[in-house]
């Protein structure tokens, strides 16, 4: 799971104009919320235990928090402010030197950031598990021989597919309906285990970056933008006559 | 030799994704920009017939990459037959359209190869001698440059729309076509993947409406979806709406407007309380004229809106309905 930016936090950039500024508000990834919604409703299903691991500074605690109040049994913490700055082979390549010694069966993933939109970091880390994947994931069905999942495709299209296990899964948002955690779930997360990995313990096995953000900056505006304006019967008039003369719909 | 650029075009059961032709107008310019040579490569089993299509197009050299294997797609057979492919050819740049597919392969193959990807760009530009790529962060609301830091080959995938697919060029004479048998090992593939089907019948077809108004997170409560539909009643319209709203079952799905839903090009398009993600910009940008009324200033979907309403669309909406029934009668 992954913090980002609150969807309508307005966002500054730093001084080098490379990344924004930290002081904004953050929240859960969304689709990482649908990642352990999914967790959770399979453990109730078929047993077993439920683990959270993010990367990212303290700050992004506050998701492991929220994840165990909600039902996680324990969680791992990447911490350290230079994980923010990873790309997603490295953050990736963190993970995996972060779970060496678990024996996971499933590994669900969001499908994308909503702050860097890479996705990518739940397929690589397959590559290097070597497991096999699955992306943009709608249904997780157990069989006999592993899982059946339902993959959405393009313009409306499916299609299931048939995997062993171990494997790591993408999960697209809207795969199930979020629950809220409870006073009492909130309450035991507290003495729920985690684990905090420095950046020293997996150092080893991560390298520099691959890519390089060179500059961040607001877009130039490609379309030229007429500001409707006015009280809400004026804007109505305006837009009315927008529709009317301009654009010939009425 | 020349460095090379290498554009892997995507096909659907035999027929050439049409979104490729956009990446190979993108290998074009990038071509043009650094003087490198331009080649593209189609996967697949009937990867051949595909190859004849694409090499009327200005390119030097078109590769059909076969394999028994490859068929039907799974992201193991695909990475496994193209690293082996670009092993031997060695391409600098290797640049494919952002599809669903293209996500669910090319990071694993970039990995098996030691390498990354930027995906999802929208342009690039060539700063001295120095290939930067521009993609959009934080939801569209920032734009980066990134560039490579890695050896090549360096792996780039373009967002649907980036560029044109109707200016890619024509060659002057047909490129050559080469068959190349790629060998996946038995077990290689591990996915089984079934036939892929449409969910229901789409009831809504908004590919062909003229009006549509569409709402999103904005509008907050399912019963506000009413004054919506009163506009859209009102304008003569369709009702759509971007996914956390079909998601959350307040609308069916085939009224979704984006890359999981219908792409669609109305005359008029009205969003209300729509944030502008990418993943819906990019099944509505092609309309002729768009209206966004929004109460963030910043939301993405102002940057290609024609006319910005900044404010509460529960404050705007009733009086514009009003004000459309008074002009149509």
């Amino acid at each position: 799971m992954k913090q980002v930016p609150q969807k309508d936090a307005p966002l500054k950039l730093n001084e080098s104009g490379t990344w924004i500024r930290e002081d904004v508000s953050y929240e859960v990834n969304e689709p990482d919320a649908y990642a352990l919604e999914e967790a959770l409703r399979q453990r109730e299903k078929h047993k077993g235990e439920v683990v959270v691991i993010t990367s990212g500074p303290a700050r992004a605690q506050q998701v492991l928090r929220e994840a165990l109040a909600k039902g996680a049994d324990r969680a791992i913490h990447l911490e350290d402010d230079k994980f923010v700055g990873l790309d997603a082979f490295n953050t990736a390549k963190a993970i995996a030197a972060a779970i060496k010694d678990e024996q996971f069966d499933l590994i669900f993933t969001g499908l994308q950031s909503d702050d860097y939109g890479y996705a990518q970091t739940g397929v690589i880390l397959a590559e290097l598990l070597g497991w096999p994947h699955a992306t943009i994931i709608m249904q997780i069905e157990k069989t006999d021989s592993g899982i059946r999942v339902k993959r959405e495709l393009e313009a409306g299209y499916f299609q299931f597919v048939d995997m062993p296990t171990p494997a790591v899964l993408t999960i697209q948002s809207g795969i199930n309906k979020l629950r809220y955690a409870t006073l009492i779930g909130i309450k035991q997360a507290k003495n729920k285990p985690l684990r905090k990995v420095g950046l020293a313990e997996v150092q080893s096995a991560i390298g520099g970056n691959l890519q390089k953000i060179e500059k961040l900056y607001v877009p130039q505006k490609t379309k030229k933008t007429e500001h409707i304006e006015g009280a809400p019967g004026e804007i109505a008039k305006k837009l009315v006559d927008k529709l009317r003369n301009e654009l010939r719909v009425l | 030799m020349a460095d090379t650029i290498l554009v892997v075009v995507e096909q659907r059961e035999g027929k050439l994704n049409r979104v490729s032709m956009e990446t190979i107008t993108a290998g074009q310019a990038i071509a043009a920009a650094t003087g490198w040579t331009l080649e593209a490569a189609v996967v697949g089993v009937a990867a051949a017939s595909i190859a004849s299509e694409i090499a009327t197009k200005k390119l030097a050299k078109v590769y059909a990459i076969e394999s028994p294997k490859l068929e039907p797609y799974t992201p193991d057979a695909f990475a496994t037959g193209l690293k082996q492919f670009l092993g031997t050819r060695q391409p600098k740049l290797v640049l494919m359209p952002h599809t669903y597919q293209v996500r669910d392969f090319v990071p694993k193959l970039a990995t098996s190869m030691g390498r990354c990807v930027i995906s999802d760009c929208i342009g690039f530009k060539n700063e001295g001698g120095k290939l930067v790529f521009t993609r959009q962060m934080f939801q569209g609301k920032l734009a980066a440059d990134v560039s490579f830091t890695s050896d090549a080959p360096w792996f780039a995938t373009f967002q649907n729309g980036a560029f044109r697919g109707d200016k890619a060029e024509a060659g002057a004479s047909a490129a050559p076509v080469e068959t190349v048998s790629v060998d996946i090992a038995d077990g290689v593939v591990r996915n089984k993947p079934q036939e892929v089907f449409k969910e229901a019948k789409q009831a809504v077809d908004l590919t062909q409406a003229e009006i549509i108004v569409a709402v999103g997170r904005g509008i907050k409560e399912q019963k506000n979806i009413e004054i919506a539909k009163q506009l859209a009643d009102a304008l003569g319209g369709d009702l759509a709406a971007s996914r956390p709203i079909c998601d959350s079952g307040w609308l069916p799905m085939d009224r979704q407007i984006g890359s999981s839903g219908q792409t669609v090009a109305p005359k008029l398009y009205l969003a209300l309380g729509i944030s502008g993600a990418i993943q819906h910009i990019v099944g509505m940008k092609g309309s002729r004229a768009i209206i966004a009324v929004n109460k963030d200033s910043e939301a993405p979907i102002f940057e290609i809106a024609d006319y910005a309403v900044v404010g509460n669309l529960f404050d705007i909406v009733p009086p514009l309905i009003e004000e459309v029934k008074k002009a149509k009668s």
